[in-house]
């Protein structure tokens, strides 16, 4: 029987529920980018789902998620090789869902990892590139990871750069409606939400312990879907945090959100 | 036919304004000797097609790229690469960004003779709206439209690869070949960089043979350069350098890349590359990453 843990921290709330989020995603590749979302695909493949498939975030799709750390004799193990161009044959067969962690996220769930600021010609800030993700979002299932819930993350206007397609009707391509597009969940510090709104609009979906409606809205820079009655995020489990600590034994998950706060903020 | 060459006689085959295709990923197995090579000659207003890591920036800083096709550009555990966003923030690079796939798209183009690929990748996106050379087009079977991504055919592309006879049968035995056999299969010419020079013979071995991801006729030069990806990995071969991009990422804040260049590259051979960080022994012991 599943019990309720007392002490746990947010990092491992976020986990619980990133996880949540491939239960019935069935036979599909599940990759988390960074830290919380890896161990979050780990879990649910360990626990809620154990259809789902994962990388080494290499070259190999494995039949046992990698722990975070490893020792030296440690048997990876592997299932088939899947190199980067192989990825995108699972990419644009839809048979994935991914979960990334973009700098910006606009109304329409549109993200932004390629620049900031200035003009595209000149930017002020380059980050990445878009790298595969205007592809993710066209293809198959997107969720998002915020580790900082913030108006900088949650922008009032539309993103910098849009790398990926979200409900924008201005941006809709010919053929298209917002049922061909699937963002899923987005996760943060304060809460999680999905796209569950009228015309998929940002909804609030539940509210991290001690965290109130008006910290989420005083956060986001856009107006979101407020349900009448927001739960709250469910604890973990004792038996989901004893696979938690299987896969990161070095507890690198207390290192990803700034002070590692507890799970609980009342 | 005898493929073997030079670094030197790679380069003078190389023009100003061509457009190359560097193949490896981010941190992992780029031909760098060959990086080097282009950075110590004239060459100039390059047009660069990667999935791009410290060979990007690198051509960046020196001032030999006139327009970069890509997807990203990182060193992985330093996720921004430092030149390359320099560039970036001075408003003087010309730029096509993509997504990663549909880079593999327009070298398969390229490769198969298409003018282009139709792709759903990038719809919605600001990939299309930002390059206008890249098509939206109606489909002859449905009534949604589609991407037609362009063929990128490059003049020449670099790889650096593990093992290889010379006649140009190459073998890559990291985990990953990642797009190199698409970026052989784009170009004009393709010449490769390799740890080891073996004899033909090797490839009988049907288990080696398999490692073989393209035919020689697609390989138009040769070059034995071992340790050849440094600073970048070549696995199994050796890892990538921590210590020396971290030097590289750090120079980029003091110094310039003129101070790194006069360092490790500018006027000196990749043998006099090699004794500045610490030889070719302590290459092969650099240890592979683990994720």
């Amino acid at each position: 029987m599943a019990t309720p843990a007392k002490d746990y921290t947010l990092a491992e709330l976020i986990i619980c529920a990133n996880a949540a989020a491939y239960e019935n995603d069935g036979e599909v590749l599940i990759t988390g980018i960074g830290v919380l979302p890896r161990i979050a695909a780990s879990l649910a493949m360990k626990t809620c789902n154990t259809d789902i498939m994962m990388t080494d975030s290499e070259s190999w799709l494995l039949s046992e998620p990698n722990p975070l750390s490893r020792d030296k004799g440690y048997k990876q193990m592997n299932e088939t090789w899947m190199g980067f161009s192989r990825i995108f044959d699972n990419v644009w067969s839809g048979r994935r869902h991914i979960t990334g962690g973009p700098t910006q996220i606009d109304r329409f769930g549109q993200s932004n990892i390629s620049a900031l600021g200035g003009t595209y010609q000149k930017p002020k800030v380059q980050m990445l590139g878009t790298r595969g993700f205007p592809g993710n979002s066209i293809c198959h299932a997107n969720s998002f990871f915020v580790p900082s819930h913030s108006t900088r993350v949650f922008i009032e206007g539309e993103c910098d750069v849009v790398c990926t397609i979200g409900y924008n009707p201005e941006r809709m391509p010919k053929g298209y409606t917002n049922d061909d597009i699937d963002l899923r969940m987005i996760f943060t510090d304060l809460c999680v939400m999905d796209f569950g709104g009228p015309n998929n609009q940002v909804r609030l979906v539940s509210l991290h312990p001690g965290i109130t409606v008006d910290q989420v809205v005083e956060n986001t820079g856009f107006e979101i879907c407020i349900p009448d009655n927001v739960p709250t995020t469910p604890a973990p489990t004792e038996e989901q945090l004893a696979v938690i600590r299987e896969i990161d034994p070095q507890d690198l998950r207390s290192k990803q959100l700034k002070d590692n706060p507890p799970g609980d903020r009342s | 036919m005898n493929k073997q060459m030079s670094l030197k006689e790679v380069v003078g085959q190389l023009r100003d304004g061509m457009t190359i295709g560097i193949g490896g990923w981010g941190p992992r197995r780029k031909p760098m000797a060959l990086v080097r090579e282009i950075l110590n000659s004239d060459l100039k207003d390059l047009t660069i097609v990667a999935y791009g890591g410290a060979d990007v920036g690198m051509l960046c800083a020196a001032g030999k790229v006139k327009k970069l096709i890509f997807a990203f550009v990182t060193l992985d555990f330093i996720p921004l690469e430092p030149y390359f966003r320099q560039a970036r923030q001075s408003g003087e690079l010309e730029v096509m960004e993509i997504d990663e796939g549909m880079m593999l798209l327009g070298l398969r183009a390229a490769a198969w003779g298409c003018p282009f690929i139709p792709t759903k990748v990038g719809l919605g996106t600001d990939v299309i709206t930002l390059n206008p050379d890249i098509k939206v087009i109606d489909s002859p079977y449905d009534d949604k439209e589609w991407v037609a991504m362009p063929a990128l055919k490059l003049d020449a592309a670099l790889v650096h690869v593990n093992k290889a006879d010379t006649r140009g049968v190459c073998q890559i035995t990291s985990p990953d070949h990642y797009m190199d056999d698409w970026f052989a299969r784009a170009a004009e010419k393709t010449f490769v960089t390799t740890e080891e020079i073996v004899d033909t013979e090797f490839f009988a071995d049907e288990a080696q043979a398999r490692f073989v991801f393209w035919e020689r006729s697609q390989t138009t030069g040769v070059v034995h350069a071992p340790g050849g990806a440094h600073p970048t990995s070549c696995a199994p071969d050796y890892g990538f350098d921590v210590p020396h991009f971290k030097e590289y990422n750090a120079s980029a804040k003091e110094g310039g890349f003129a101070a790194y260049a006069d360092k490790y590259v500018t006027g000196k051979s990749e043998d006099d590359y090699q004794q500045a960080v610490g030889g070719i022994d302590a290459i092969k012991k650099l240890p592979l990453p683990t994720y």
